[in-house]
């Protein structure tokens, strides 16, 4: 009944979406406001019947119905509970039902915060969301429909793929999703912009939070796959330039260009035609990241839910909105008129540079990844591009903008001379010397030039506060004082700034990080890194769903000892698979990492990792999602203050 | 005037991002693009130099040795694709979904004897690990994916050799 009951719901959600899309857009285009109020109510109503079909697929998951397919294929009896509830978002079909349910959360939270904005462009924004959320839910009621029954039903389920049980990987699809989809919002916005035909710096103000919020999704969803795939993999690796870690870097890449070039239009009324092409391409690499990678058309080495027969109607839906918007793009988009053109060195100067060097990245990501495909299909070559060709095109147009980074929010808007930007850069400068230069006495010269960068990078995003505050050069009191009334937008572009730094540092570090694979007997020391790793014994233990075999080893240094780690190999008995469970040791600037291999004749194979300054690649992209949080906290950036905010920026602005 | 050479900038500013990125692509894919091989084109023409390349094939079933170079285990087996095949050796931990009998994709260098030095083993997570590129290989070379999954590799080579050889003779 459950079941059935969720079917229903799905159903209900894309009768909601049809009305939501069509009635606001018709009511938009008429003029008639009775029609565009429908809108809200609408999408909260999407948004409810979601939530009870999808809050049926997990009760169906939670009570074992193997009369239900898709619980019948990925779970089973044995499974503890946490992944039969993360198990509803872990299969193919319920993927796309949960890509779904976010879409509607996103329109029901526009529904519930849009108030202040125009009706008409309120209704329009509505009505676009609704437009896509559409087509995705008939996707997944015709081609992959969560609730289908199957009988006679089997007496126990196929059990989820053991890699994906794991408390990381369970919270990292909601968190990426979250990102994913919230592209949409920009998306809609600036579709809504289009029919409209106008755009003004209150679209600008409006549209950033929601860039901003799905940006710190994005950030934090990526960092946590990539965590995952650190210590889950047990490879020791952290980025593989795989396709789906570059599908999720496209929209990142073209979200925080975009989370720039808003504040131009914002603050300047210049770039907005740019803008708006930004927030279609956020979103279509966004809506490309999750099916292309599922369509089987890339291979990669870690996706899923793969199915390349349900690929045909995800291409139509994705030429479709991807198309369509472009195609009304290049009709409308004359009509938002000319940006204003201004000097190339003032702060607009360098947001414009960097959109320039990010959408460069995008596309050569965009062309490492889409290569193979091409060569394959026009050259009949077979050609896998690795790490080597993006360490070769990304660094060098990275480190541009590393520099620029530092310097751009020092100048002021309008017009300016680099020199006093410059200037006030002169001692992060030289400590950012001074940091590469010690480091070349533990690294290569390349990683050093980075852990430079690094060190620039953070104390330069931290100049900008000291300047605002005068340190120093006024009293302390009056610094603080300064520092309290400071917007928290200012430590937002800082706390960003930094994170990507301490992310550079760490990525820097891990150059240094030595590893070793020995067979040892229980008993015998390995010396590594300064540290003694002795493997103490061997034993089985037995979990819910699976045996493991587990290592002991103490590491010590200097005789003191430091962590025991007890890595694992698990042996999932309904999927017949092994997986490698490492164990990691960290003190935020390094991590002990431990591997257990096969063993032969009393003896294992250990894989042991020093990991100098990896948790520094993490916890860097965490600072710059603590960012993100920090600016969308401030006032003048929340949805519901424009009108409040229009006043003190007026103020401000005859300040500066 | 002044406004015509702002923009003027602006283009130049973007021709000199995006033709740097062009450039960088060019070069990189020059140096680096990694080749797809499988046994039986190294046996027809080895890839030059010491260019690090994929190689991947189906692992004979029964060839897999256990080495150990000092107290470092080492691996060595033989990839094949049906008409010839290669010697690889590889020191680490094998990832957990190798098996003999099943597909494998290796990155590293041919040695001066003949044989493959991975510097990387990789398999997917997944029991049924066949890659695109290698599934489409292995049908140039006689396997037909609509007759089920490919025959465990110790019989492999026999009958495709076989089925290779009656088929060059119908094509000659």
């Amino acid at each position: 009944m459950i079941p059935e009951l969720g079917h229903f719901a799905l159903a209900l959600a894309i009768a909601f979406a049809l009305a939501q899309a069509v009635i606001p857009l018709w009511g938009a285009h008429r003029g008639d406001v009775r029609l565009m109020q429908a809108a809200p109510a609408l999408a909260l109503g999407q948004a409810l019947a979601l939530s009870v079909s999808f809050g049926c697929l997990i009760y169906a998951s939670v009570m074992d119905d193997f009369t239900v397919l898709n619980v019948a294929e990925n779970s089973h009896t044995l499974k503890p509970l946490l992944y039969k509830i993360t198990g509803a978002w872990g299969s193919h079909e319920g993927s796309i039902l949960f890509w779904c349910l976010i879409l509607g959360l996103c329109g029901a939270a526009v529904a519930l915060f849009s108030a202040p904005l125009p009706a008409s462009l309120r209704a329009r924004v509505l009505g676009v969301l609704a437009l896509s959320a559409f087509g995705f839910e008939l996707f997944t009621l015709i081609e992959s429909n969560p609730f289908a029954r199957i009988w006679p039903a089997p007496d126990n389920g196929r059990d989820m793929n053991p890699l994906l049980q794991d408390p990381g990987l369970a919270f990292h699809p909601p968190i990426l999703y979250s990102g994913y989809v919230g592209m949409a919002i920009p998306f809609a916005f600036a579709i809504a912009a289009l029919l409209e035909g106008r755009i003004d710096a209150a679209w600008g103000r409006w549209v950033r939070p929601w860039t901003l919020a799905a940006w710190c999704c994005l950030t934090g969803g990526i960092a946590l796959g990539s965590w995952w795939s650190y210590y889950v993999l047990g490879w020791g690796g952290f980025w593989f330039w795989d396709p789906v870690e570059n599908a999720s870097l496209l929209p990142w890449l073209t979200a925080t260009a975009l989370l720039h070039s808003a504040i131009v239009v914002e603050k300047r009324e210049a770039l907005k035609i740019w803008t708006v092409l930004l927030a279609i391409g956020a979103f279509a690499f966004s809506l490309s990241g999750t099916f292309l990678v599922r369509s089987g058309i890339l291979n990669s080495v870690h996706s899923f839910a793969n199915d390349p027969a349900r690929g045909v109607f995800i291409l139509g839906l994705l030429g479709l909105l991807i198309g369509g918007s472009l195609l009304l793009f290049a009709i409308r988009a004359p009509l938002l008129g000319a940006s204003g053109v201004f000097a190339a060195v003032s702060r607009e100067g360098a947001l414009v540079m960097n959109n320039i060097l990010l959408c460069s990245i995008t596309a050569v990501v965009l062309t490492g990844t889409m290569y193979p495909l091409f060569a394959d299909l026009l050259l009949s070559q077979k050609i896998s591009v690795g790490p080597p060709f993006y360490n070769a095109t990304v660094l060098p147009l990275a480190a541009p903008v590393f520099v620029a980074m530092a310097v751009g929010p020092l100048m002021s808007w309008k017009r300016t001379a680099l020199m006093p930007a410059l200037l006030k850069l002169w001692w992060v400068a030289l400590i950012a010397a001074i940091v590469g230069i010690v480091a070349t006495f533990g690294m290569n010269a390349l990683p050093a030039l980075f852990m430079a960068a690094a060190a620039w990078m953070i104390l330069g995003a931290f100049a900008d506060i000291i300047e605002r505050i005068r340190l120093f050069r006024i009293p302390l009191a009056s610094s603080l004082s300064r520092l309290v009334s400071l917007p928290l937008q200012a430590f937002g572009t800082t706390l960003g700034h930094a994170g990507l730094g301490v992310t550079v540092a760490g990525i820097a570090g891990m150059s240094m990080a030595v590893q070793e694979v020995v067979l040892v007997k229980p008993g015998a020391t390995v010396h590594l890194a300064g540290y003694d790793w002795t493997l103490q014994e061997l034993h089985d233990a037995a979990g819910p769903n699976y045996n493991a075999r587990v290592a002991t080893i103490a590491v010590r240094r200097d005789g003191r000892l430091i962590t025991t780690l007890a890595p694992e190999r698990r042996a999932f008995t309904t999927q017949t698979m092994t997986t490698t469970e490492a164990k990691i040791h960290t003190n935020l600037t390094r991590d002990l990492y431990a591997v257990l291999g096969e063993e032969r004749d009393g003896a294992a194979v250990l894989r042991l990792h020093d990991n100098t300054m990896a948790p520094l690649i993490w916890l860097g992209a965490l600072v710059m999602a603590a960012g993100g949080a920090c600016s969308l906290a401030d006032r003048r950036l929340r949805v519901a203050a424009p009108k409040r905010a229009a006043k003190s920026d007026a103020l401000l602005a005859g300040r500066t | 005037m002044k406004r015509k050479h702002r923009r003027m900038l602006l283009v130049g500013a973007l021709v000199l991002g995006l033709g740097s990125a062009t450039i960088l692509v060019f070069q990189a894919f020059r140096s680096t693009g990694e080749l797809f091989v499988v046994p039986s084109k190294i046996a027809a023409e080895a890839p030059k130099g010491d260019r690090v390349f994929r190689l991947g094939g189906m692992v004979e079933a029964g060839s897999l040795k256990h080495l150990q170079e000092g107290s470092r285990p080492a691996v060595r087996f033989r990839v094949s694709d049906g008409v010839a095949s290669v010697d690889v050796t590889y020191v680490g931990i094998l990832p957990d979904l190798f098996r003999e009998g099943q597909g494998v994709v290796t990155m590293g260098k041919l040695q001066p004897d003949g044989s493959f030095a991975a510097q990387e083993v990789l398999a997917k997570h997944d029991e049924n690990y066949m890659p695109g590129d290698m599934a489409d290989e292995l049908k140039k070379t006689g396997w037909k994916p609509e007759n089920g999954a490919p025959p465990p590799a110790a019989l492999w080579n026999a009958a495709q050799k076989n089925a290779a050889l009656s088929s060059t003779k119908v094509g000659g």
